[in-house]
């Protein structure tokens, strides 16, 4: 984990919830796709976690959807500069992967598995994109990802864009060696009961400090107790303990 | 040079400042970022006779100028603490530490005190009595008189080390607990521990803490900390630590002006993991302005008419 100051180069709208923010800085302490930023935000006590969905040497970039008061104010920044905690999280193994990985995001969950790709990519898999929103509206990145290389498949729930349905629903038909995955729990519920291959979850939960201070994000999983900011997000399939 | 150092229950700290309980862990994960031998000393997470889990999750909220937490005490038992945390630390720190230890019955203080107290890396036990109490109808120990005062009682029997009260401030009359505290053997007081809050979802019409209410802290609750230091520290004879929204040297002295004898500091450790280490370090800079030459001087030293 490191402290440091990023200079703000773009926060932009990708729709009506959604924006994109690049920061300037080090990012030295970012080792891999699935971790996460806590960022400080004028007029919030507690930071605001964030998934990493891109970085390179010296810069990185957040997907956010504006959801409560934290949210509203870093979407009025325009430039200016912002105090950042990085390298937070375990993020995503890529030793599992195999040749052919599915990444399947649900919602603003694709935002980690946009770096995941990446890497994927320059190890030389062929990852395929699962992609599932609520509406034709809230599609955001799919260009992106094509843009990578990835095979990607569109859901929307209501239809208007892609295939009509849920993600899980797609993924009966298609090969892959092994998931990643990030998006709602009961997602990941149903992505858990449709699939017999190995993966990871990275899972989301309210914060306290994001480093492992507070256990305000502990859960319990079948080997022991874990901080999801610390010895998560990312969760292997095998030691998730499912709430029934 | 400014002197930082003060005594506290006869055992000497480089400098008041020291990590609150449940905000720094069993130390060593900061040790990764500071040194932190800087520190006063700091107070670990609370542990109980048994491994907890806590609460269900959510266990956050967020506030204006502090936060909820609804955490419910997780941590893995004393004996896990002394055989697998403690040496870890040995690793990365080597003043005493505060033991912090909260209990639901007379029988869980005395037990896991009792252990805690053989160990040579401890230096106070900190007996957090605001948990309730499972014998007596759920109710708090710290929010009656005669059960904080047999926590003490109990807990003093079988420790050596100094014992320091730390005592809930959701009471009618702080001044009546403290005193209860001290006359059956407290060493020391600390207050206070966070104020009992809540918070609701408007989209979801839900408390955002799973658990309801949960733990109020933070820069917030400083008044309302240095207000029941100062009356504390006038009723009674035993040093009291002063916690309650610390986020800053200023605060430090203020508190030690209203009579504590050190100072903790909690929240402010989630939103900056330096914040310790820069308090310490703004320390005789801040002194200076205020002309300060030792610490140890102010305290209690707030004036009057």
């Amino acid at each position: 984990m490191k402290q440091g100051i990023f200079e703000i180069r773009e926060n932009r709208p990708l729709n009506s919830q959604v924006m994109r923010l690049h920061l300037r800085g080090d990012t030295g302490a970012i080792t891999r796709p699935g971790q996460f930023v806590n960022i400080r935000i004028d007029g919030c006590f507690l930071r605001r976690p964030l998934s990493v969905c891109d970085w390179d040497k010296d810069s990185l970039t957040v997907v956010y959807r504006v959801v409560g008061r934290g949210t509203e104010q870093l979407s009025r920044m325009e430039s200016g500069s912002l105090d950042l905690l990085t390298g937070l999280g375990n993020g995503f193994d890529l030793a599992p992967a195999g040749e052919k990985p599915l990444l399947i995001g649900g919602g603003l969950g694709f935002t980690p598995l946009y770096a995941l790709a990446k890497q994927l990519i320059a190890e030389g898999k062929r990852p395929q994109v699962l992609l599932g929103f609520a509406t034709a509206a809230q599609v955001v990145y799919e260009e992106e990802f094509k843009a990578l290389g990835c095979a990607v498949t569109l859901c929307t729930e209501d239809g208007s864009r892609g295939l009509k349905g849920f993600v899980t629903q797609t993924m009966a038909g298609l090969d892959y060696s092994y998931f990643y995955t990030c998006g709602p729990e009961a997602m990941f519920k149903a992505v858990n009961d449709c699939t017999v291959t190995s993966g990871q979850f990275s899972f989301e939960q309210r914060m306290g400090c994001g480093f492992g201070a507070c256990m305000g994000c502990s859960c319990e999983t079948l080997y022991g107790v874990k901080r999801i900011c610390k010895e998560g997000p990312v969760l292997r399939k095998e030691e998730i303990k499912w709430q029934t | 040079m400014a002197d930082l150092s003060v005594s506290l229950c006869g055992i000497p700290l480089d400098n008041p400042v020291i990590p609150a309980s449940g905000t720094f862990g069993y130390g060593y994960e900061f040790a990764e970022l500071y040194d932190i031998n800087i520190l006063g000393t700091f107070s670990f997470k609370g542990t109980t006779r048994e491994p907890r889990f806590g609460n269900p999750t959510p266990r956050i909220a967020d506030c204006t100028a502090g936060l909820i937490n609804a955490v419910g005490l997780q941590n893995p038992g004393v004996d896990k603490v002394i055989e697998e945390e403690l040496p870890k630390l040995k690793q990365v720190f080597h003043k005493k530490v505060m033991a912090n230890v909260s209990g639901f019955s007379v029988e869980d203080y005395v037990l896991a005190c009792r252990k805690l107290d053989k160990c040579d890396q401890v230096g106070w036990l900190e007996v957090n009595v605001s948990c309730p109490n499972v014998h007596g109808g759920g109710m708090s120990f710290g929010t009656c008189p005669e059960a904080a005062a047999e926590v003490t009682r109990a807990v003093k029997a079988v420790c050596h080390k100094p014992v320091i009260i730390k005592l809930t401030p959701n009471v009618t009359d702080i001044v009546s607990i403290a005193k209860a505290c001290a006359e059956a053997g407290a060493d020391g007081l600390s207050l206070i521990n966070t104020m009992l809050g809540m918070r609701i979802d408007l989209n979801t019409r839900r408390p955002v803490v799973a658990n309801t209410m949960g733990g109020f802290s933070g820069p917030a609750i400083f008044p309302v900390a240095l207000r029941m230091v100062y009356q504390v520290s006038q009723a009674v004879d035993i040093p009291v630590i002063g916690v309650g929204g610390v986020a800053s040297a200023e605060n430090v002295i203020e508190m030690l002006l209203a009579g504590a004898t050190a100072v903790e500091v909690g929240a402010a450790n989630l939103v900056n993991p330096f914040a310790c280490r820069d308090i310490v370090q703004a320390l005789p800079a801040a002194m200076e302005k205020y002309n300060i030459n030792a610490l140890k001087e102010i305290i209690g030293g707030c004036k009057h008419g």
